[in-house]
């Protein structure tokens, strides 16, 4: 009857008023979040006179111009840059995809003896590593200086990736299996057919992960690349945005009338965009499938 | 096939016939594991053996045979150096606001989202939220470096409310509160799922209960809400801590210029300025062991602690 009567009446003030400072701090949060992003796309269409000048951040584009686009995009660093990008990723991801599931069935099983010394063997590089310096070498041992490779055979399994997958394919059903194998699967059949689509949103996930995971690789390239054309996008910001090197973007008669200062800060809001559309494009889709797959995989562990 | 039922069948067979019996049944999924075995001997394992350069004046040249044996000097050096103190102040302290500021965010933040009653604006707000983890470090560190610089957004904003115009990362006492801010700028919203996800499954029966007891919200979260999301949080806390000496160091090392040094400075960075900029590789190896050594320390207290007084651990 309480219960009722309190429901009748309506919320409490301090309810009321907790609502309302919960809302304005959310509203808030979204903005921090969102300013950054929206300030560099405006920027990167606006005239550089008022980039320069502009205090705080901008909200709409003062002067529309593309000068920055068409000045970052006919560089052919950002081309190759873009081009080793993206080839990293796509067949980085495959390879990790692939690697992970084969490790990810094989220690789901119950039975098979070994899998407890490669469980072991496995969580402890979670935690101990043979350092920078050792790493480094074995890496330049296999041959692997200046190579595209490099971005992706060292780094191509993350042990936590595996493990969330094989805490999702445990949940499957050994009926199901056993079904399969009777019906004469072979083991490699009943993963790729079977249990992977069964999968599917941790699947997603890990797909999602160790996209990212390469996209934004560039530490690699700071060990192992020493040949401009081999860098991939990130590692070429990184010289742009952060050690301040405009000289590879070189020059062009536009940019000679006036000085390159003055396209500095265009010049680096118009890449920022460029590195980060496709993630920013990609992520309304994606939302649901990281949401529910973070979820089955956390509460399956 | 039970522990009891795996005994049994060795005591039965003998160990060696056993062996055989499993490789005979199972050999199609050790030839799939092969190459998953390759990746952790190869890149994992064999980095491990490297730690011996740590006890060496290691040239490259002669390798890890032919260079000189050196024991514990490397380490000697280190400790006695003018950068032991600062390197290990930096790396604790940037460590440990994070751990204190930034990383409990999230789970403020899940809290209150699961106070907004509005699905839709929940949803987008968490759409909003989650954006900056999806962002790479180089872009992140991009967009900091352009705000904080001598005339960015930031320092245009300092400077209206009375600063002085200088560029924000060169000044060291704004360091560590950058540095927090980005980690909680980039790990709020994406952090906060897992949280969620516990919340969830909290049983809502329990809400009732308190609710007829005469909780307020603020009482049952404390009560129901926290005790029920206490195991997520202790894991996560620890794994945290495990990884306490290896503070993110591509963003350390991208927001690090000659003016922030002396306070930017950690030992992951330093590991790597002095083993692949300098080359010295035994010194260089003999730090980063340090590194892992004092890591796994913290990780077992976190671990042993976390056992005594919550009964939640890793292991």
């Amino acid at each position: 009857m309480e219960l009722q009567r309190k429901r009748k009446l309506g919320v409490s003030t301090s309810r009321k008023i907790f609502v309302l400072v919960n809302t304005v701090l959310m509203v808030a949060l979204v903005l921090i979040c969102f300013l950054p992003f929206w300030h560099m796309c405006v920027a990167s269409v606006s005239d550089p006179f008022y980039v320069r000048q502009h205090k705080g951040m901008m909200l709409w584009p003062s002067g529309f111009n593309v000068m920055g686009y068409k000045l970052v995009l006919q560089k052919p660093v950002i081309i190759t840059g873009f081009g080793n990008s993206v080839f990293i990723t796509l067949v980085g991801t495959t390879i990790s995809m692939f690697i992970s599931c084969l490790g990810a069935y094989v220690l789901s099983k119950r039975n098979v003896y070994w899998n407890k010394l490669f469980m072991k063997m496995i969580t402890v590089t979670m935690f101990i590593s043979g350092g920078l310096v050792p790493f480094y070498l074995v890496v330049q041992a296999l041959g692997l200086f200046d190579s595209i490779w490099a971005f992706i055979l060292p780094y191509c399994l993350s042990t936590w990736n595996m493990l969330i997958m094989r805490s999702s394919f445990r949940a499957i059903p050994l009926s199901l299996e056993e079904s399969a194998s009777i019906d004469g699967a072979t083991d490699f059949t009943i993963l790729f057919r079977l249990i992977v689509p069964l999968s599917l949103p941790v699947m997603a996930v890990m797909v999602l992960f160790y996209a990212l995971s390469y996209w934004g690789s560039w530490f690699p390239g700071v060990l192992f690349i020493r040949s401009t054309a081999k860098q991939p996008l990130q590692l070429i910001m990184r010289g742009i945005l952060i050690l301040g090197d405009t000289t590879s973007m070189g020059t062009s008669s536009e940019l000679s009338e006036l000085s390159e200062e003055y396209y500095v800060e265009l010049v680096k809001y118009t890449t920022i965009v460029i590195a980060t559309a496709p993630i920013i494009i990609v992520y309304p889709f994606l939302q649901k499938y990281f949401v529910s797959g973070i979820m089955v995989g956390s509460l399956k562990e | 096939m039970t522990e009891t039922g795996v005994r049994s069948v060795k005591r039965k067979m003998g160990y060696g016939a056993f062996l055989r019996k499993d490789f005979e049944k199972h050999w199609r999924l050790y030839l799939m594991f092969l190459p998953v075995l390759a990746f952790y001997i190869i890149f994992q394992y064999a980095p491990m053996y490297g730690v011996a350069i740590a006890f060496t004046r290691y040239n490259i040249r002669k390798g890890l045979l032919g260079s000189t044996f050196v024991g514990f000097k490397n380490f000697v050096d280190f400790f006695n150096s003018y950068y032991f103190t600062r390197l290990l102040g930096n790396t604790l302290r940037l460590n440990l606001a994070d751990l204190v500021f930034a990383w409990p965010t999230s789970i403020y933040f899940a809290l209150l989202l699961n106070e907004i009653g509005n699905k839709f604006f929940k949803r987008t707000v968490q759409t909003f939220t989650y954006l900056p983890h999806f962002i790479s470090t180089v872009v992140v560190c991009g967009i900091v470096t352009s705000f904080c610089s001598t005339y960015g957004s930031i320092t245009n904003l300092v400077v209206a409310i009375g600063g002085d115009r200088l560029n924000l990362l060169s000044r060291k006492e704004l360091f560590t509160g950058i540095y927090v801010f980005i980690n909680a700028w980039q790990g709020m919203g994406y952090g906060s799922i897992i949280y969620l996800a516990a919340i969830a499954g909290i049983n809502q029966e329990l809400y009732e209960a308190a609710l007829i007891d005469g909780a307020g919200r603020l009482k049952q979260t404390w009560h129901i809400t926290l005790p029920g999301i206490l195991p997520t949080i202790m894991t996560l806390l620890i794994l945290r801590i495990g990884n306490i000496m290896s503070v993110s160091f591509e963003k350390i090392l991208l927001l690090q210029n000659d003016m922030n040094i002396e306070v930017s400075d950690v030992i992951s960075t330093f590991v790597y300025r002095k083993g692949l900029e300098e080359a010295v590789y035994g010194y260089s190896t003999a730090v980063g062991l340090f590194n892992s050594a004092v890591s796994l320390l913290f990780l077992f207290s976190a671990n042993f602690a976390s056992r005594k007084l919550t009964e939640n651990s890793l292991w």
